[in-house]
C-alpha cells in the first residue's frame, strides 16, 4: 500500500472509547484528536484511569474505537477486519509493555521468534534474526534462559527485542519502565531512543513519570478523564530527532 | 502460521501441563482402545464364522440336480423351466459338462444311499456318501480321529460320531453329556466294517436267432437293460468325525463316508436308476445330484445361473450367506456404536483440558494476539493440540485395544485346550481398523476441540493481557 508523502504516521481524530459497568457508562476515552508524525517521540502523560492506555490500544489495534477514527499510513483501523487488524499488529507495530509479557514457557529466543512465526518467516531466518535482535539488547548470551531465570531489565530488552523483530514503522510502549529500578529504566529509555533515531521509528510511549518523558520524548501530550487537555513540545530532544528524522 | 511451526508449539503446549494433558490423552486411548476391541472382536467372529463356513462347504459348493428330480430345492425356477419330464438328465457327460464351466474347481457326483452295514455280526442301517478327495480341507475332518482316506479307491470309511456311538451301543440318553468322540474312535479304528449293497450291472448282450448282438438296437430304442445284484464290500474303518460335514443336507445326511473312487467302482445301485428304468436313455449311470465345488466362494452365483441355464436345478447356500453377512453388520454397527460412545465421552476430556487451557493460557493468547497472531493462528494451535491429543491417544488406543484382544485370545485358546477343542482366532485387526481408528479418534479429537479453539480464537486481546 503506498502512503502519501508527509502523510501523518498517526492520525486520531475525534477518538471515543466508551463501555459500560453495570448502569454507569465509562468514557475511557472522549473526543481525542491528535497527530504524530513519522519517526516522533511521542509521551502520552496523564494519571492512572486518564485514559493513556486505552488510546495506546486503539492506535495500536487491539481495540476498537466506539468512534470517531484512527489512521495509521493512510489506513482507517475501523475499516479493517480482524484478520487484517492481526496482520497490522504483525507487521506496523511493535509493542512493550509495563509487565514485559514474554511467555514464560519459551526461551528468549524463542519468543523473539515466535512473531515470525506468525508472519511465516523460513526457520533458518527466524533463527539468524532472532540471534541479531538478542544480539543487540545485549542478551545473546541468554537466548535459551526462559523470562523466570532473568531480571526485569533483562526481560523488557527480550520485549524490546521482540517488538522490534519484524521492523515495524510503529513502536507503543505502555509503561515500559513502571517494573524497573531507575537505572534499568535508563538502560531501557536509551534503547528506545536509539531505536527511535537509528531506525526513524515513531514511537509513543504512555508513561506517569514527567521527567522521564520530558528527557526522552519530543512531545508531551496529556490525558485527563478520557481527554486531551495538553500538547507540548519537548525542545531538546525534538530538535535532534526531527533532523535524523528528516535526515 | 505453517504446520510445522504448528505442530511445534503445540507439542510444547502439551508438554508444559505433561500431568493433565496425558490423563486426557490415556482417556481417549482407552476409547480408542474399546472402538478397536469391539470392531476386531466382530471382526474376528465374522472371519472366523466365514472360515467355519468356508471349510464346511457351505459356500463354496452348487448342488445340481436334474428337473426331473421332483424333489427340488427351488420351487419358483419350475415355472420358467421346462416341464420336469422334457429336462435333461444328470449323467457323466453333463457332469463333465458342468466341470468344463468357468470358476469350476470340481464337479463330483453325489452317491449316496442307504443300505445295511455290519459291524461285530449285527447290522446297522444308515445312509452312506461318498466323498472327493478335496473333502479332506473341510473342518468336519480336520478334526478327524485317526485319519483321511488313504487313497480315493481305498475301501475304508470314516464314521460320524453317532454312528460310531449307535456301533458301539453307546447312544446317549437325553440330557446326558455326548460322548468324547476320542473315546468312541479308539475301539473302532482298523476294525472292520462289511457293507451289503446293491450293485447295478449292466446286462449282458443277449445274441438273437441270427446271432446278431441286440444291445445297440436296445440303446437306439432308449432303453438299456441291467441288473441288480446284492454285493458285499469290506471296509477299513479309518476316522470318526465329531462335526457333521453334511449337515446342510438335513434329513439324507450321511453318517458313513467312502472315497469317491471306490463309491463309483461299485456301482451302488441310486434312486436315481430305478426312477429312470422306464425311460433311461443310457446304461451309464445316472446322478441324483451332482456336488460342484467352485473355485471362488464370489462366484458361486455365475456358476448357479450358468448351470440353471444348462436346464438343471441349482442350489446353494448363497442366500443364506448373505442373511450372515447382513447380522455381521448389524452387529459391527452396535460394536461400532458403543465403541465409539467411550471415545466421545473421552472426547469431553479434550472440551474439557483445552477450557482449563484457555482459562490457564488466557494472558498468553492476549501476548500472542498483540505481536501480531490472527484469530485463525490461536484457533488452530488449539485445534493442533487437540489433534495431537486425539492421535497420540489414537496410536496408544490402538495398540492397547490389540493388546486386550490378544490377551483375550490366549485366554479363550487356554479355555478351549481344556475343553478338548482346537485354539481359535476370535480376534483380528486388520490394517484398516488401524487407520480407522486413528482417524476416527483425530477428527473426534479436532471436533471436540472446536468449541474450544472458536472460544480462544475470541478473546478480546485487551481483557486477555490484563488477566493475571
Amino acid at each position: 500500500m503506498s502512503i502519501r508523502p508527509n502523510a501523518p504516521a498517526i492520525h486520531a481524530h475525534q477518538l471515543c472509547r466508551h463501555y459500560r459497568m453495570g448502569d454507569a457508562l465509562i468514557r475511557a476515552v472522549d473526543g481525542v484528536t491528535l497527530t504524530v508524525r513519522p519517526g516522533e517521540f511521542v509521551a502520552l502523560l496523564g494519571s492512572s484511569g486518564s485514559g493513556k492506555s486505552s488510546v495506546l490500544n486503539l492506535i495500536a489495534g487491539l481495540d476498537r474505537a466506539t468512534s470517531g477514527s484512527v489512521i495509521v499510513n493512510d489506513r482507517d483501523l475501523a475499516q479493517l477486519s480482524r484478520e487484517d487488524l492481526a496482520h497490522y499488529r504483525l507487521h506496523t507495530v511493535g509493542m512493550v509493555f509495563q509487565s514485559f509479557n514474554l511467555i514464560s514457557s519459551m526461551t528468549l529466543a524463542e519468543n523473539v521468534e515466535l512473531p515470525m512465526r506468525f508472519a511465516e518467516v523460513e526457520r533458518g531466518k527466524r533463527d539468524s534474526l532472532a540471534r541479531e535482535a538478542l544480539t543487540k539488547v545485549g542478551l545473546q548470551a541468554r537466548m535459551n534462559h526462559r523470562p523466570s531465570e532473568l531480571s526485569g531489565g533483562e526481560q523488557q530488552r527480550a520485549a524490546l527485542a521482540r517488538a522490534l523483530i519484524n521492523r515495524p514503522q510503529l513502536l507503543l510502549a505502555d509503561e515500559p519502565t513502571g517494573n524497573l529500578d531507575s537505572r534499568t529504566g535508563t538502560e531501557i529509555m536509551n534503547m528506545v531512543r536509539e531505536f527511535n533515531q537509528q531506525l526513524g521509528m515513531t514511537v509513543v510511549m504512555v508513561t506517569h513519570e514527567r521527567a522521564l518523558a520530558e528527557r526522552y520524548a519530543q512531545r508531551l501530550i496529556f490525558l485527563a478523564d478520557g481527554k486531551l487537555i495538553g500538547d507540548e513540545s519537548n525542545s531538546p530532544v525534538a530538535a535532534n530527532a526531527t533532523e535524523r528524522g528528516r535526515a | 502460521m505453517k504446520l510445522p511451526d504448528l505442530t511445534e508449539l503445540a507439542l510444547r503446549n502439551l508438554r508444559e501441563s505433561l500431568l493433565r494433558n496425558s490423563l486426557t490423552t490415556i482417556g481417549i486411548s482407552v476409547g480408542v482402545a474399546s472402538l478397536v476391541a469391539m470392531l476386531s472382536l466382530g471382526i474376528g467372529l465374522q472371519q472366523l464364522a466365514s472360515r467355519r463356513l468356508m471349510k464346511s462347504g457351505l459356500f463354496d459348493t452348487v448342488v445340481v440336480t436334474s428337473r426331473r428330480d421332483l424333489r427340488n430345492f427351488g420351487r419358483d425356477d419350475e415355472r420358467n423351466a421346462p416341464a420336469p419330464g422334457e429336462s435333461r438328465i444328470l449323467d457323466e457327460p453333463t457332469r463333465q459338462q458342468i466341470e468344463r464351466l468357468p470358476n469350476v474347481a470340481e464337479a463330483y457326483p453325489d452317491i449316496r444311499f442307504i443300505t445295511e452295514l455290519r459291524f461285530e455280526d449285527k447290522p446297522h442301517l444308515t445312509t452312506v456318501a461318498a466323498l472327493p478327495a478335496s473333502a479332506k480341507s473341510n473342518d468336519a475332518f480336520e478334526t478327524v480321529q485317526g485319519s483321511f482316506f488313504s487313497s480315493d479307491i481305498a475301501p475304508e470309511a470314516i464314521l460320524q460320531k453317532t454312528f460310531a456311538e449307535e456301533l458301539l451301543g453307546k447312544t446317549p440318553k437325553r440330557g446326558l453329556d455326548e460322548t468324547n468322540v476320542k473315546d468312541l474312535a479308539a475301539p473302532l479304528l482298523g476294525k472292520e466294517l462289511i457293507m451289503r449293497y446293491a450293485q447295478r450291472e449292466p446286462a449282458p448282450s443277449t445274441p438273437t436267432a441270427n446271432g446278431k448282438n441286440t444291445a445297440s438296437e436296445d440303446q437306439s430304442l432308449g432303453a438299456a437293460a441291467y441288473s441288480v445284484v446284492s454285493r458285499e464290500q469290506k471296509l477299513k474303518i479309518v476316522g470318526v468325525t465329531e462335526l457333521d460335514p453334511e449337515s446342510m443336507r438335513g434329513p439324507t445326511r450321511a453318517r458313513v463316508f467312502l472315497p469317491l473312487g471306490l463309491a463309483e467302482n461299485l456301482h451302488v445301485m441310486q434312486p436315481t436308476d430305478l426312477r429312470e428304468t422306464s425311460r433311461a436313455a443310457t446304461d451309464q449311470p445316472l446322478y441324483a445330484a451332482v456336488s460342484v465345488r467352485v473355485k471362488d466362494p464370489s462366484k458361486i452365483q455365475a456358476v448357479e445361473d450358468a448351470i440353471k441355464k444348462m436346464g438343471f436345478n441349482a442350489f446353494s447356500i448363497l442366500d443364506a450367506s448373505r442373511s450372515i453377512q447382513q447380522f455381521f453388520k448389524v452387529l459391527y454397527a452396535f460394536l461400532g456404536i458403543f465403541g465409539s460412545l467411550a471415545l466421545v465421552v473421552s472426547s469431553i476430556g479434550i472440551v474439557n483440558t483445552l477450557v482449563m487451557a484457555i482459562l490457564e493460557r488466557r494472558r498468553e493468547i492476549g501476548i500472542m494476539k498483540a505481536i501480531g497472531a490472527s484469530d485463525k493462528d490461536v484457533m488452530k494451535l488449539f485445534f493442533a493440540e487437540a489433534g495431537a491429543m486425539g492421535l497420540l491417544g489414537g496410536v496408544i488406543g490402538v495398540a492397547l485395544g490389540w493388546a486386550i484382544g490378544q490377551v483375550i485370545n490366549l485366554g479363550t485358546n487356554i479355555y478351549l485346550k481344556s475343553q478338548s477343542f482346537p485354539p481359535e482366532h476370535f480376534w483380528a485387526v486388520p490394517l484398516w481398523l488401524v487407520g480407522f481408528a486413528l482417524l476416527f479418534s483425530f477428527l473426534v479429537s479436532l471436533a471436540a476441540g472446536l468449541y474450544p479453539a472458536a472460544r480462544a480464537a475470541r478473546l478480546d486481546p485487551v481483557q486477555a493481557l490484563r488477566y493475571e
